[in-house]
């Protein structure tokens, strides 16, 4: 099959969805500048022009009320964030009207809005620029929340969230964009709430979100070396959030580590770990473990940026860890953080 | 502008009292404890709504905030769906639902309220902006308060409209209070309107106890929408009777005082309107009497239907939430 970026497949995703369905349009800031939010709006700017992709103002919180507006009177918008940081100038907007306009009316009236944000890292964003939120909306009865890995559900959640007749906001992790994989040509439109085992395993279960996802995967390889066989799960979506399948690989492998881009605390990796407890308790063989980001603000220089964030070689301490509870003893560390393949400026 | 032909101002009149006994039976059955939820009245400010909405046509729409039985009503919501609504039960607006504060009427054009001040303005920008990428030629309007023009949002929406020249007209309907916080202790000018003009749209302010002076402004302000020429913002300055969530009078709080509020009163905009239309001939003190007492059998029935229609099923807690 072809290989297309995750950029790509963002833009190829765009642009069908707006061939197939006249009601939907792209606004946010930028979004038709020569940049178009890293090149994901650009096709669609080149392709439907100024009446359907179209710039605004720095008025995020009036700007997604708006939107919602356009929904409620037939259209779908796409509205983009470059950094999901400023959605927190829209949670207004975002928790009060977009999740609870239909509970609200009596199910008389749907917000079919679409809204793309962008999780940042490294060269020294700090504290505003790289926050992965995803946990904030997906607390909200009435929001969806998607999170892709691959180029595949990048294109494919995409598509199904411009295609839901209610709020779904996609975050898609900046280091991914540049990452490659199989995209089909055709427009498909991969369900919500559908976790992936994308990687196959018998002694321990790893369900990732988004970059996590990488970071798993290459824990699992180097331990595959010392014959440990890690399942890994790609969760897809935080809300819905599908617990089901997580259960259903913990029923073989008896352990479990939950891998977030998000704070540890008050999180998704919380509320599954919550939900593996109470609905496979009898499999679990050892404590749920969590890798996830330590509960302080992105710090700035890269010294601690390194301490901060958690990758391959924390995943697989904690697959170590789930095993060691059973008194089986681990072989040497030996699992490498991934290598930096991205860098500033932006 | 020609003059209003004479059914016309006779429906200005029924439509504001339609309000006026609707609040009022609120007022009396609040007590009884069966309207369970915080009821924000409009008594006093019926002109505003009625001026605005008989300027525009069926498919155009309306967004309000917490104080929106007037919003609702103006705008042609059912009543009888209303005081169900009001009563929690299944037939109501919204099936019990949303409430007093978020009436909603999608078939009427009344799209819904906010219970968050200024929270729907971006939402009827947005309205309009559907209309203009859709090539139709319908008119938004924002219902909002004196505490609206103090929220970023709202800044932020008048001046994306002006930018974008969308077919939306904002109608600040200054009552002078915040919950019990004048207007003076919030803002530095009296007159909300001018702020408008900074953001680029034409800014009026019109007498909101006088349902033709509001009416000629939000006739134009539609027109000018309507033939692409843009926002327009309308300071509509009226005043609240009564307390700000709840049925009673509350001039013994202190926060104002009895002669402001027998000033008001003496502006009836009900009785004001009632008055010009028996000076010209246009309705008898009689014929008024008969169409009150119709208004009146509407809102009993209203009442009747409401305390007569079933509770949700609790099934219904689990609908339409995504």
């Amino acid at each position: 099959m072809r290989e297309l970026k995750y950029r790509e497949a963002i833009d190829e995703a765009t642009r069908q969805a707006m061939a197939k369905d006249e009601r939907v349009f792209v606004l946010g800031v930028g979004v038709d500048d020569a940049k178009g939010i890293f090149g994901t709006t650009r096709g669609a700017t080149l392709e439907f022009g100024p009446n359907r992709v179209f710039d605004t103002p720095l008025s995020e919180a009036a700007l997604t009320g708006v939107a919602i507006g356009a929904a409620l009177r037939g259209l779908h918008p796409l509205l983009v964030h470059a950094r999901n940081d400023f959605l927190m100038l829209t949670m207004d907007q975002l928790v009060n009207n977009a999740a609870k306009w239909r509970y609200m009316s009596g199910g008389s009236m749907r917000v079919p809005l679409t809204i793309r944000a962008i999780i940042g890292r490294g060269w020294g964003q700090a504290a505003q620029h790289s926050q992965s939120l995803q946990a904030m909306f997906a607390h909200v009865p009435g929001l969806h929340v998607v999170m892709p890995a691959t180029p595949a559900d990048a294109k494919g959640l995409l598509l199904t969230a411009l295609t839901t007749e209610a709020p779904v906001i996609c975050l898609e992790h900046r280091w991914l964009y540049e990452k490659t994989g199989p995209v089909a040509e055709e427009a498909y439109y991969t369900p919500l709430g559908h976790a992936a085992v994308v990687r196959q395993g018998t002694h321990v279960t790893v369900a990732a979100m988004s970059l996590m996802v990488l970071e798993a995967l290459q824990a699992a390889e180097s331990l595959a070396a010392e014959s440990i066989a890690v399942e890994v799960i790609d969760l897809r979506t935080a809300r819905p959030l599908d617990s089901e399948t997580v259960c259903a690989s913990v029923a073989k492998t008896g352990r479990l580590v939950i891998a977030d881009t998000g704070w540890r605390s008050y999180g998704v990796s919380a509320e599954l770990a919550a939900r593996v407890g109470r609905e496979c308790f009898g499999d679990l063989r050892a404590p749920v473990e969590r890798v996830a980001l330590p509960d302080v603000p992105t710090p700035c220089t890269s010294a601690l940026e390194r301490a901060y964030y958690p990758g391959a070689a924390e995943i697989g301490a904690a697959i170590r860890a789930t095993l060691l509870v059973r008194g089986r003893a681990p072989a040497a560390p030996s699992v490498e953080a991934r290598g930096k393949e991205f860098s500033g400026p932006f | 502008m020609p003059p209003l032909a004479p059914e016309r101002l006779k429906g200005f009149y029924v439509q504001m009292t339609r309000i006026r006994r609707a609040e009022e039976a609120i007022v009396a059955r609040y007590p009884e404890q069966e309207i369970r939820c915080p009821t924000h009245l409009s008594i006093g400010q019926e002109a505003v709504a009625v001026g605005v909405c008989q300027a525009l046509s069926e498919q155009d729409v309306v967004l309000s905030g917490h104080r929106c039985h007037a919003h609702y009503l103006a705008k042609g919501g059912s009543l009888r769906r209303m005081f169900a609504e009001l009563y929690g039960k299944a037939t109501g607006c919204c099936g019990g639902k949303g409430g007093s504060m978020h009436l909603a009427s999608p078939e009427t054009g009344m799209l819904g309220a906010s219970a968050i001040v200024a929270g729907t303005v971006p939402i009827a920008v947005g309205a309009a902006l559907a209309a203009a990428l859709r090539g139709s030629d319908d008119v938004s309007v924002a219902f909002f308060g004196d505490a609206g023009i103090e929220q970023g949002v709202t800044h932020e929406s008048l001046a994306f409209a002006a930018l974008r020249r969308l077919p939306v007209v904002f109608v600040c309907e200054n009552n002078l209070y915040a919950t019990l916080t004048p207007l003076s202790k919030r803002q530095v000018s009296a007159d909300v309107s001018p702020r408008a003009v900074a953001h680029g749209l034409p800014g009026v302010s019109v007498d909101g106890n006088d349902v033709l002076a509001v009416y000629e402004a939000a006739a134009h302000a539609v027109a000018r929408a309507r033939a692409g020429d843009g926002p327009t913002f309308i300071e509509a300055k009226t005043y609240r009777w009564r307390e700000h969530v709840g049925p009673n009078f509350d001039v013994e709080l202190g926060y104002r005082t009895q002669a402001e509020l027998d000033a008001w009163m003496a502006r009836d905009p009900l009785l004001r309107h009632a008055r010009i239309l028996e000076t010209s001939g246009v309705l008898t003190a009689a014929e008024r009497l008969a169409l009150d007492r119709e208004v009146e059998a509407e809102v009993a029935d209203a009442v009747r239907f409401a305390k007569a229609s079933p509770f949700p099923e609790p099934a219904a807690l689990y609908a339409d939430v995504d």
